[in-house]
């Protein structure tokens, strides 16, 4: 029956001009993505190898110690971080999310709405010292406020609120629209459809925003460098200058002490491993997304 | 058709998108407490009329209506009508099944909570899940997440969530288009039951389901116009459904019903 004139070949040909193609390509693909993972780990192996024999106890407790001596900690460091990102939260979450909710549920696309989105594009494209100016030229220059937490605080929210409007207009629109005509359909009012229904489907999504906003500004020197300034204390009130993570170890790094740069390289990991943190607890956030 | 002491009028109503007419010279009087199905080919208006009558087609921006729809004799579209209070009476369940994403017992919650219930609220949820033919099913969880029902389910939840809200009309967009048969006959069995204390209007592609649940039936037709848009739905023939399958007047309504068309 069969035809041995067409004999059927459906062997594999791996010297085929199109299979060669194929495998160059795909090692090209394989080495890019190599090439683009060798600094983080790199930067992550470093940090980890020089800032590890420096962890201990007193590193979270203790005050940097003065020049020429060695031992103390970051502790004022970390705590001032935390102080100057809570107060950046508390700023640019309500902002970004209400913003967000309007874009989404009341703007109606309308021409405002496309200004908004198209400044928020380009806030995030914004360089991190140009908030920093922002915030000393709004408040320091001005004598509204001196140099305080409470101004690299703002500088921050800056930074978080292009994250966050975005990650929550897209979250808002992600919720089917069917959902809000079920609501509309059995009498709710728009703001009970948006608070009780719309909202609490998008928060997973928006908390992850959220969390990714934050890893991004705890990471930040440069806008801190003239706004929080930097402190040997502990912090004393949000009125007053403060030590950051992030501006210790740039204060530290540059210091011809031996002891002041162990901590800036222990500084270091701790700032890695609380983004890292950030981010994992935001992968964990995306998991339980509704839609 | 004559109704007498009808709940629900069209009266000359023309519907708009924009600046293309959709639906035009529309007289339809809506039966109480009675099943009103609406068929006809696709394109030809019954989902637009049917949301005309909860005011739900306000949310699309060009919409626009003339002439009058009266709900008890009170015109819908009067400047000083609250469309949230008329879908508060005039309920709607969806084509797809859309439950909120919370739990079975605060899907059928919702409405009567943001009406202000103040009676036994266990009590209107059990009620109205046993209405919906599914208490049985989902008794033992109504904790659970609306989600985690089958297609079938999660429709009537719809409906359990929709007639928990207390109105007197409940709208219908084709509920059972997605549903498997066994679904559709629970669906279509409880239509039959609800009509003792709810008026019913039914948006159907299907035929058979219109003559089993329907007392009333308006057939829908579109005719191609020389205007934008091309095409243009009208009210055909509106009669007892026995008339509409048995022996309508209109050459073209025997067309459709004997599947000629659409």
């Amino acid at each position: 029956m069969s035809d041995t004139n067409l004999a059927l070949n459906l062997k594999k040909r791996p010297t085929s001009p199109s299979a060669l193609f194929g495998s160059l390509m795909t090692g090209l693909a394989g080495a890019c993505l190599a090439l683009t993972l060798i600094p983080l780990f790199l930067v992550l192996a470093f940090v980890l190898v020089q800032g590890f024999s420096r962890i201990n106890h007193s590193l979270f407790t203790e005050l940097p110690p003065p020049p020429g001596l060695s031992e103390g900690g970051l502790g004022n460091a970390i705590l001032g971080t935390l102080i100057v990102v809570a107060i950046a939260v508390a700023i640019a979450v309500p902002i970004g999310v209400l913003a967000a909710v309007y874009l989404s549920e009341f703007s109606g696309n309308n021409q405002i709405a496309k200004a908004v989105r198209f400044c928020t594009n380009v806030l995030s494209g914004v360089p991190s010292i140009i908030a920093g100016i922002f915030a000393y030229g709004l408040f320091i220059s001005t004598k509204i406020f001196s140099f305080s937490a409470i101004v690299g605080g703002v500088a921050l929210a800056v930074l978080m609120l292009p994250t966050i409007i975005k990650t929550t207009d897209e979250a808002l629109q992600i919720v089917p629209q069917e959902v809000r005509w079920a609501a509309l359909g059995i009498g709710a009012y728009n703001y009970q459809t948006v608070l009780k229904i719309v909202l609490p489907a998008a928060i997973p999504a928006i908390l992850t925003g959220i969390t990714l906003a934050i890893a991004r500004a705890a990471g930040e020197t440069a806008p801190l460098i003239f706004t929080a300034l930097n402190s040997n204390f502990w912090p004393d009130g949000i009125f007053k200058p403060i030590s950051t993570l992030a501006v210790s170890v740039y204060n530290f790094a540059t210091v011809p002490y031996e002891a002041q740069n162990q901590l800036a390289w222990a500084g270091s990991l701790i700032l890695v491993f609380m983004v890292l943190l950030t981010s994992v607890l935001a992968r964990w956030a995306t998991r339980q997304k509704t839609y | 058709m004559q109704v007498i002491d009808p709940i629900l009028k069209a009266e000359n109503v023309n519907i708009f998108y924009g600046s293309y007419r959709a639906v035009r010279d529309l007289y339809l009087d809506i039966p109480k407490n009675k099943v009103t199905a609406f068929i006809g080919p696709s394109g030809c208006g019954k989902s637009t009329v049917l949301r005309c009558f909860n005011r739900l087609n306000d949310l699309i921006e060009v919409f626009r209506l003339e002439g009058a729809v009266t709900y008890h004799g009170t015109n819908l579209y009067a400047k000083d009508i609250d469309s949230i209070e008329v879908r508060k009476r005039i309920g709607m369940v969806f084509q797809k099944a859309n439950p909120f994403p919370k739990s079975i017992y605060d899907n059928v919650a919702y409405g009567a909570r943001i009406n202000k219930y103040q009676g036994n609220m266990d009590e209107l949820v059990e009620t109205s899940l046993r209405r919906a033919a599914l208490w049985d099913e989902v008794k033992d969880k109504l904790k659970a997440s609306g989600f985690s029902l089958s297609g079938g389910q999660q429709q009537r939840l719809c409906i359990a969530r929709t007639i928990a809200a207390q109105p007197e009309i409940v709208l219908m967009d084709e509920p059972c288009s997605a549903l498997d048969p066994i679904s559709t006959v629970k669906v279509e069995e409880l239509m039959r039951e609800l009509k003792e204390n709810y008026t019913i209007i039914i948006v159907t592609h299907n035929m058979q389901q219109a003559t089993r649940v329907a007392d009333y039936t308006a057939f829908f037709n579109a005719e191609v116009t020389k205007d934008k848009g091309g095409k243009i739905g009208y009210l055909c023939e509106y009669d007892d459904t026995k008339v509409i399958f048995g022996s309508p007047r209109e050459k073209i309504t025997q067309d459709y019903v004997s599947g000629r068309f659409g």
